[in-house]
């Protein structure tokens, strides 16, 4: 048997702050009492001597910084690629493009894929089209910005939403009438004081997540257009943002030009995580589809997966041929795959465990910008500068 | 590994213990190593070689400390003597080890014994009393005290109680940061942006979790194994991928209100509760479960909860207010079984009602279904009748001319779907039809 006599308590109200935490046990004026952690340390920094200047606590900041990069090298022991060794090979790929949509007048600038797994909704420099993908386009809306970089599809697939150079994302319901005009029935939801970069709905249709070259994210109520949470801790454009497939669906990822990668709680607001391992811009971020990580992909010409849990990067994936950024990353259903398009014309597919490249995509002939694997994972379209839309399964 | 530690403290199939000699003093239910190892050998059934590996990670996670040489953290076979370490210090109790405990720790120890301290713990004391010197004279006051109260102890207890800790402090050094975050906090309030990079830092990992980094690792290689079948892309698709062949019966075998889904389809329920209640015909099935199990007002209650998180602003007062008829008020006829603080937080959160107040008891009922309901579900009859009877799509023949294009269709659209159901009752058949006349054969 093990002493059980000494035992303390271990948790339970604090005996100052009232709060059900892990206690402590101290002793004070020769008294045992019960503390929690917190209120044992706020104690104990009492009568601290005063008079900090923003820039010794600058310096301070930059020492942890330094710090926490060292301790997080310290547990640098294990390797996703050392794990994935037993893992089976992937064999050659061959993924042809099948379908390709030339409706576009202009560059292609983003795309989303509707729930329904067949319809896709892509803006370019003008216009915003949508689309079902056995059939050439349904809808076309001209924009009145220049580049609207942003579109998403609704969850119900009713509804469709873009922004842009004009600071603002609107949302147009979709309807049947090739007819009518949607741009009459639009509804401006979103204001950002710089261009909007990327926009998406949480689980319904009611609410908008948006990102901004001011540096923020922020929360919408699609019905009123209110402002329902901002979220502020970038420190330069933000270019992309992707939401967490958990179970309780409350936290998304930012990516931005501050080279960081920002966790973030749709609840209050707070930043939960932060990664700053790039480079360089990160131009894209998306979630592993377990949510227990996800991958960024950069002007540094890498893609790099971050653990959530573990805190920190877990792979790299580059090649010293490649030295154009990426701009758009997806993964495949399973997460073994992740397709990233290039600045170099060329879409890479990588083995996400073992870090190597398994295919390279050639057929477009400009710069591709997004890529995106369909909700059911049979296929996945890249969109491209030079007006096109590739659909390429396998 | 809890569960091990208190089978072997079992009184009757436990451990069997002794009085051990250390030094002069006798050291009271300790065990040899050797013992320890042919007790796992019969109790579970295994090789020598698995029973010394887990005996290792007992040892290394910290359950089992050797007295003799307490730093080498390893499991010996032979006659070395270990104890078992208290549940207070156990790694699962999630005390947070922070640096004043460290601090107050290597005081005590300098005080009672010069010299006792040895290299690294000396950096370590060195590095503290530089680091939290604001602190210092606490540290010291509780480092006394606690002597103090010790020395009122009789000489056995005391020296188990000081192995006990000190095998603590070997397994975890704490994190360096946590400390930080407070000083600052009551320092400057006008350096708001170094603080909220600081407080970042405050969510860093203890060294502790070293070992969890390997499980982490793990994960992503089990889910990519575990959906590798379901991926479309790396395994191909059965009938056929729609985009290659134009043949749209993947997406119809696989659409939300079919009769009878497909086998991979149903397995994937198994995975998790999560992938179970994304699909809506499993959302289906597993309400027509919880009904026969007289509980179904759970699930009921978990969407009703969905709907006001991500529902419309202006309606939320009203839909709240009906949540709490049906599932919350004290006779309702949908009452859910919530434990008593969080139905009090919650009926006292609703006189203000906002988008979040629902959450405590939505997650409450969540997990429940999790660790209750979605278990048996997937070892019900039920289940386990409809894996067997679905449908398992025969790869399609390729069509014998090549150049004969099938029609594409347009897929009726979400709008229209919620605009008339009653279309979209006429559209399905009309598809159906349309695929009937390809030569497919199911």
């Amino acid at each position: 048997m093990c002493d059980q006599t000494f035992v303390a308590i271990t948790f339970g109200p604090c005996d100052s702050c009232s709060q059900n935490k892990p206690l402590m046990n101290i002793y004070l004026q020769n008294e045992p009492v019960n503390y929690c952690s917190l209120c044992v340390e706020l104690m104990a920094c009492q009568g601290l001597a005063k008079g900090e200047t923003v820039s010794t606590l600058r310096a301070e900041s930059e020492n942890l910084k330094a710090k926490l990069e060292e301790e997080r090298a310290k547990l640098h022991d294990v390797e996703l690629h050392q794990v994935a060794e037993k893992v089976e090979t992937l064999g050659q790929f061959v993924i042809k493009t099948r379908r390709t949509l030339k409706g576009h007048g202009n560059k292609v600038l983003c795309m989303d894929w509707c729930r329904d797994k067949r319809r896709m909704v892509s803006s370019s420099q003008v216009i915003m089209r949508s689309a079902a993908v056995c059939v050439l386009q349904e809808h076309a809306v001209t924009m009145p910005c220049t580049w609207v970089m942003a579109c998403a599809y609704a969850p119900s697939g009713c509804v469709i939403a873009c922004g842009g150079l004009d600071n603002k994302c609107s949302v147009y319901p979709l309807s049947l009438d090739k007819n009518e005009n949607l741009a009459a029935k639009k509804k401006s939801v979103a204001m950002h004081t710089n261009y909007l970069s990327a926009c998406s709905f949480t689980n319904s249709d009611m609410q908008l997540l948006t990102s901004s070259g001011d540096g923020t994210c922020a929360l919408w109520d699609v019905e009123s257009g209110q402002l329902l949470q901002s979220f502020h801790g970038h420190s330069a454009d933000v270019l992309s943002l992707d939401l967490a497939p958990s179970e309780t669906g409350n936290t998304f990822v930012s990516g931005g030009c501050d080279k960081k990668a920002n966790v973030w709680d749709m609840r209050s607001g707070q930043n939960i995580q932060s990664f700053e391992t790039h480079e360089s811009d990160i131009n894209s971020v998306k979630y592993y589809p377990s949510g227990d990580a996800f991958a960024t992909g950069s002007d540094d010409a890498t893609c790099r997966l971050y653990d959530l849990r573990a805190d920190r990067e877990v792979a790299i994936y580059s090649k010293e041929s490649i030295i154009f950024g990426a701009s758009s990353v997806d993964f495949s259903l399973s997460g073994r795959l992740l397709f990233a398009g290039y600045n170099d014309y060329n879409i890479n597919v990588w083995d996400v465990l073992k870090g190597t490249r398994v295919a390279i995509l050639f057929g477009h002939e400009n710069r591709v910008s997004t890529v995106r694997v369909s909700p059911d994972g049979t296929a996945f379209c890249s969109g491209s500068w030079d007006n096109t839309l590739d659909f390429n399964p396998v | 590994m809890e569960r091990v530690i208190v089978s072997m403290q079992d009184p009757d199939m436990g451990m069997k213990m002794r009085n051990q000699r250390l030094l002069i003093t006798v050291i009271p239910h300790a065990m040899t190593g050797r013992d320890i190892v042919d007790w796992l050998i019969q109790k579970y059934t295994i090789t020598e070689e698995e029973a010394l590996h887990i005996g290792n990670f007992l040892v290394k996670y910290g359950y089992i400390y050797p007295l003799k040489e307490p730093r080498n953290l390893c499991l010996k076979q032979d006659e070395t003597p270990y104890r078992f370490q208290t549940p207070y210090y156990w790694t699962s109790t999630r005390w947070p080890a922070s640096e004043l405990d460290y601090a107050i720790y290597l005081a005590k120890k300098n005080i009672r014994k010069q010299g006792e301290l040895i290299e690294y713990e000396k950096e370590c004391y060195n590095a503290l009393h530089k680091r939290i010197n604001h602190t210092w004279d606490f540290v010291v006051m509780q480092a006394r005290e606690q002597l103090r109260a010790s020395k009122q102890r009789r000489k056995a207890d005391r020296i188990v109680l000081e192995c006990q800790e000190q095998a603590y402090w070997l397994i975890n050094r704490p994190p360096v940061r946590q400390i930080r975050l407070y000083r600052l906090v009551q320092s400057d309030r006008r350096a708001t942006v170094v603080q909220s990079d600081v407080m970042l830092y405050m969510w860093c990992l203890p060294l502790k979790n070293k070992l969890c980094m390997f499980v982490w690792v793990c994960s992503f290689v089990k889910y990519c194994e575990q959906y590798q079948d379901h991926d479309p892309i790396m395994q191909g698709c059965l009938p056929s991928n729609p985009w290659i062949t134009d043949d749209i019966m993947y997406w119809n075998m696989n659409s939300e209100t079919v009769t009878m889904p497909t086998k991979l389809r149903v397995e994937r329920w198994s995975f998790s509760f999560m992938e179970l209640l994304n699909d809506p015909l499993g959302r289906k099935e597993l309400l027509t479960y919880l009904e026969k199990e007289f509980s179904a007002e759970n699930l009921c209650f978990w969407q009703a909860c969905e709907e006001v998180r991500h529902g419309e602003a202006s309606k939320i007062a009203a839909k709240v207010d009906e949540v709490y008829k049906q599932f919350l008020a004290p006779g309702a006829s949908r009452w859910v079984n919530i434990d008593s603080k969080t139905m009090e937080k919650t009926l006292e959160g609703i006189k203000h009602p906002h988008r979040f107040v629902l959450d405590d008891a939505q997650m409450h009922i969540y997990f429940l279904m999790k660790k209750d309901s979605y278990p048996r579900y997937l070892k019900s009859e039920l289940y386990k009748n409809l894996l067997a009877k679905a449908i398992v799509p025969q790869e399609t023949k390729k069509s014998v001319f090549p150049f004969m294009r099938r029609q594409r269709h347009s897929s009726p659209s979400p709008a229209l779907v919620t605009q008339t159901a009653e279309d979209n009752g006429k559209a399905k058949p009309s598809a159906a039809k349309a695929n009937a006349g390809t030569a497919s054969q199911i």
